[in-house]
């Protein structure tokens, strides 16, 4: 039974390449793509419903035991996030066939999504720090693909910034391996945190924990490092923009989260102190980005920034609560940047520009998705009966516990700002005059909404079904702080 | 042994950076070439550099180099090599459709 953790990683990785073969026939792929990302949803759902149930899964593949092979983890937080991954997978090879032109379609298109998902699936369930950056390179290398696919002028431009920044980072991963392999001499995760634990963290240990940090903080588009991210993520199809926004950065926030919670968490008043200004500082400049340009995608793109701001926060105050609202808003992030990212899409592909100054009155035409939006963007800035809502709570209760007044005013300014840059969007393109001149094309409105629809369905559940999603996060966050649980689990002493 | 070759990995680094820096599109790839080689050199350092067999197994032979960070660099070289192939066909269309390799001028928000 602990094959099944291999499942998420698998499925992707052999429809990828049965999509290849069927790359022309662009009917018969768009449905085998449509078949396997809802069987891999469904095995992903079994897997979190199994690991609930029996607690958590280990794979060690090839039969050799823990250190010495590589190993499969499939926890609660694995597992939360593989079936976030693949509600979002599902929901965006529905909307690919509309958004996408046939023959960026018929370019394997479907391989390197599924390898994509292959990619962000193996780092979420990985035990071994070279396999995750393997996984790592799966994944951007597919977002390589992706990210030029069109070979437009703008794409060609950004994704060349992009691809250089993450080979440098790539390259910094590896060294950072080799550092942390000849101080510990273990690639493994669990003994890795067995050998830093036994010399309680001397100073060379945290130095490359910060490397670290500095690497997957790359990845994860935090304060310093952020520079990259808005303009790359815009240049793509609004279809692989989702997939990125909802998907990349927040696997550096999850290593980050590992590493940080298992690994290095012997000397927080260095580590995780850092995170918290940075956190503060990745808030107010995200946001200042959100409010500075009028292109819609460009305001979701930098709202992606703040979102990973709060969960940081929540690792560098490192508290139960806290935590909570990490893993929390964690999952609700990823599922409302790829709503977001899909309805600004369809949106700039409805209204033919992106401009925000040059749209006026789409709710005439479009009223579903103008009401899609608000809900999207009142769940995005956290009001009440949302999901967006109770990470934050969670978050800004786990200051206040450590005494953190200037963290909550900065939690609640940037909340703030989030809610007016999104509102704009919706005030000035959506109300005011009949735009007589659109003539409105309701069928792609259509076939945009339906996947839309099952995201924001998903999101609305997280915020008024709290009670029945809040025990698995609390479960997480336990096991989070308590890096024994994981340690014992992997090493089976 | 392990100084002179964690040297010589600082000087691929700071030489790949350098480039890194730079404006024409083909020292920078050069630049990335420069610190991947730094980083395999460094792993490579990192697994100590004892006198060893080569890791193959003989009999008779008790002293054996460390295997690991010999395939982990096969694998990190494997890799860089895939994404330098891609990187150099990228700067190739860019260059060709932008009509230029100079990355100051692949900047600014036009065509959005």
């Amino acid at each position: 039974m602990s094959n099944l953790v291999v499942l998420p990683i698998l499925i992707p990785l052999i429809s990828g390449i049965i999509a290849a073969f069927l790359h022309r026939k662009i009917g018969a792929v768009r449905i085998f793509s449509r078949l396997m990302a809802v069987i891999n949803l469904g095995v992903a759902a079994y897997m979190g419903w199994f690991i609930t149930q029996n607690g958590t899964i280990i794979l060690e593949t090839g039969g050799w035991k823990a250190p010495y092979g590589i190993i499969l983890v499939g926890d609660t937080l694995s597992a939360l996030l593989v079936l976030t991954t693949n509600v979002i997978a599902t929901a965006c090879v529905f909307y690919a066939s509309r958004s996408l032109t046939n023959k960026q379609e018929s370019f394997y298109f479907y391989t390197f999504f599924f390898l994509l998902i292959t990619g962000v699936s193996g780092a979420f369930l990985t035990g071994d720090l070279f396999n995750l950056f393997v996984f790592f390179e799966v994944l951007l290398m597919a977002s390589y693909a992706l990210i030029v696919l069109g070979n437009g002028k703008i794409q060609l431009r950004e994704s060349l910034k992009y691809v250089l920044l993450n080979l440098f980072s790539s390259m910094l991963f590896v060294t950072v391996v080799a550092f942390l392999y000849s101080v510990v001499g273990t690639v493994n995760m669990a003994q890795i945190a067995e050998r830093v634990q036994e010399v309680e963290q001397k100073g060379v240990l945290t130095t490359i924990g910060i490397l670290l940090f500095f690497v997957f903080g790359t990845k994860a588009a935090l304060f310093p490092l952020y520079y990259w991210l808005p303009k790359s993520y815009i240049a793509p199809n609004p279809v692989v923009s989702a997939l990125f926004g909802a998907l990349l950065t927040k696997v550096g926030i999850y290593s980050i989260m590992r590493t940080f919670s298992i690994i290095f968490y012997h000397k927080t008043d260095v580590t995780h102190e850092m995170f918290i200004w940075i956190a503060a500082f990745t808030l107010l400049f995200g946001v200042i980005g959100a409010l500075s340009t009028h292109n819609v995608k460009l305001i979701v793109a930098y709202n992606i920034i703040p979102a990973v701001g709060f969960m940081l926060l929540g690792i560098g105050l490192f508290n139960g609560t806290s935590m909570e609202g990490s893993v929390y808003y964690l999952v609700h992030d990823m599922i409302i940047k790829a709503a977001l990212f899909l309805l600004v899409g369809a949106i700039a592909y409805l209204a033919g520009t992106s401009d925000l100054r040059k749209m006026n009155g789409l709710i005439h035409h479009y009223p579903v998705l103008g009401w899609l939006f608000l809900i999207a963007s009142v769940t995005l800035a956290g009001i009440p009966p949302f999901s967006g809502f109770i990470g934050k709570l969670l978050l800004l209760q786990g200051a206040a516990q450590e005494e953190r007044i200037i963290m909550i005013i900065v939690g609640l300014v940037t909340s703030l700002l989030i809610l007016y840059s999104m509102i704009r969007i919706f005030i000035q393109g959506f109300w005011g005059e009949k735009d007589e001149t659109i003539v409105p094309d309701k069928k792609a409105a259509r076939s945009f909404t339906g996947p839309i629809a099952f995201l924001l369905v998903f999101s609305i559940f997280l915020g008024i079904g709290a009670e029945f999603v809040l025990p698995s996060v609390e479960d997480v966050s336990n096991s989070l702080l308590n890096p024994s649980s994981y340690i014992q689990s992997v090493l089976k002493e | 042994m392990e100084i002179v070759t964690s040297v010589l990995a600082g000087i691929l680094f700071t030489t790949g950076i350098y480039n890194l820096l730079q404006k024409q599109m083909l020292r920078i790839i050069i630049g990335t070439a420069l610190i991947s080689h730094g980083a395999h050199l460094f792993i490579l350092t990192m697994g100590k550099l004892k006198t060893g067999a080569p890791p193959i197994l003989v009999e008779g032979i008790k002293e054996y180099t460390d295997p690991l960070p010999q395939a982990l660099i096969l694998t990190s070289i494997v890799i860089s090599f895939g994404v330098t192939s891609l990187l150099l066909v990228l700067a190739y269309r860019a260059s060709q459709i932008n009509e230029s390799d100079n990355m100051d001028e692949l900047r600014g928000n036009e065509n959005e």
